[in-house]
């Protein structure tokens, strides 16, 4: 198991395989379908995002709402897919990392390789155990979104597997072909 | 003529829709622990243990299973000796709303399919009528993620269409549907009636145990097969590789035309939540 602190540089980056088990600490941004449209639709009008994206990594979450006493509700991750069409604006502009589950489409496992980035997936629907590694968390950007608010997290060891890493490998492809009968 | 009190179902239902958000049913989770008995993925059983360990903490801490609580849905069994002191739809959705609001639970339904501009009650709820025989009121709740329901499908199939056609359209669905519907998964397949009969059908299906036999010998049988199948696809627990890429497969069938044969199926993700309410008009 790798034990990973944020930001990630080019070399924490290039020593993660597909297949790694890892626990991620330090800050993360929440971004799912509406934001990544108005995250995109900034980065063509010319304008400045709600955070520094350089170096940044995104989760893919829209979470529960916080019983009171608690920084954040159940906060498992997002199917990936949908947010594909806005990725490579967005790693472009500095975007390293992404949090979710689910395959990427091939343009996106190529834009993950180009740009030097990886893709993590957490487990969909342990939400009430991440939650438990989310030790801060504040609505940054579009609040009227709801659950879909931009939010910056505090996280520590947070359970995720390397999916698509910069060699272009895929974990979704290698392990299901390991299993696969017929 | 039985009399039903609207308030007493807002009132179940406000406390159910939390309980259910909160606690996998207990087929499911024997059905997850036996899974990771069975699983030969490390990594596949790292995240069955993953999903058991979450069941707990959801479980002990009245928190979520699932950041997506899912839109509700209702089967709603109306016994036809009843009458009621108010608006059932009323009843169901102030219940739900309320419930919502007092659980901490994600409001995940847009006013607008265009707009999107949240209602911030999770309501309206999707409600399905039937009037039957008796003096009771059975009301099926599920609670539907998206994700899970994003990779459904429907066939209108050939009526000359053979047994394995049917079974390889079903395992395709499966394939196709990868990680992105969550598994472990149940497979709800409704067969027959028409166009929306079978998606009923395949929704109602998710209501029923994992570890019950179907009723019906030639749907058990197909089941299992459909089962054994999916299960070889390889895609296992989350998509990342292993044999445990179903707990179950449930069906339901219904009578259809000579021209038609509808194959609904309906993916529910491992966090399958569901209950069923009983209403008798006296107390419960």
């Amino acid at each position: 198991m790798k034990k990973i602190k944020l930001p990630l540089d080019d070399n924490i980056i290039k020593e993660l395989q597909a297949g790694d088990e890892v626990r991620l600490t330090g800050t993360i941004y929440t971004a799912r379908d509406q934001a990544h449209k108005r995250l995109v639709e900034t980065l063509e009008a010319g304008e400045d995002l709600p955070f520094t994206i350089k170096g940044s990594v995104i989760y893919y979450v829209g979470p529960a709402p916080n019983k009171p006493g608690k920084v954040i509700g159940s906060a498992g991750p997002t199917t990936s897919y949908r947010m594909d069409p806005f990725v490579e604006p967005l790693l472009k502009a500095g975007l390293k990392g992404m949090i979710g589950k689910g395959a990427r489409s091939e343009s996106v496992r190529n834009a993950i390789k180009n740009y030097n980035a990886v893709y993590f997936a957490a487990v969909g629907g342990a939400a009430a155990l991440i939650a438990e590694h989310i030790k801060e968390a504040e609505v940054i950007a579009y609040p009227e979104l709801g659950p879909e608010a931009v939010r910056k997290l505090y996280v520590e060891n947070l359970p995720l597997f390397v999916v698509n890493d910069t060699e272009g490998n895929d974990l979704y492809e290698q392990g299901q072909k390991k299993f696969q009968k017929n | 003529m039985q009399l039903i009190k609207t308030k007493e179902i807002e009132d179940q239902i406000t406390r159910k829709v939390q309980e259910v958000n909160f606690e996998l049913p207990e087929d499911v989770e024997n059905a997850i622990k036996k899974a990771f008995d069975n699983e030969n993925s490390d990594v596949g059983r790292k995240i069955l243990e993953q999903i058991l360990d979450n069941s707990e903490i959801a479980k002990n801490k009245r928190v979520p299973l699932c950041q997506d609580t899912g839109l509700v849905v209702v089967y709603a069994r109306i016994g036809q000796e009843l009458e009621f002191d108010g608006n059932l739809e009323e009843a169901i959705n102030n219940g739900v709303s309320k419930g919502y609001k007092d659980g901490y639970l994600r409001k995940s339904v847009v006013k607008d399919p265009f707009d999107r501009e949240n209602t911030e009650t999770n309501t309206p709820v999707i409600i399905h009528y039937d009037l039957v025989a008796g003096a009771e009121l059975r009301l099926d709740i599920a609670t539907k993620g998206g994700g899970s329901e994003n990779m459904s499908q429907i066939n209108m199939m050939k009526p000359t269409v053979s047994r394995d056609g049917i079974i390889d359209y079903i395992v395709q669905v499966v394939k196709e549907s990868g990680a992105n519907a969550c598994p472990p998964l149940i497979v709800g397949v409704g067969i027959g009636g028409n166009f929306e009969k079978s998606a009923l059908l395949a929704k109602e299906s998710l209501f029923e145990r994992i570890d019950k036999t179907n009723p019906d010998p030639k749907l058990a049988e197909l089941e299992q097969d459909i089962l054994k199948k999916v299960n070889q696809l390889g895609i296992g627990p989350q998509g990342l590789g292993g044999n445990t890429t179903a707990l179950g497969v449930n069906i339901k069938s219904y009578p259809c035309h000579i021209a038609s044969m509808p194959v609904a199926v309906n993916l529910n993700c491992h966090s399958a939540r569901h209950i069923s309410l009983l209403f008798n008009g006296e107390g419960r």
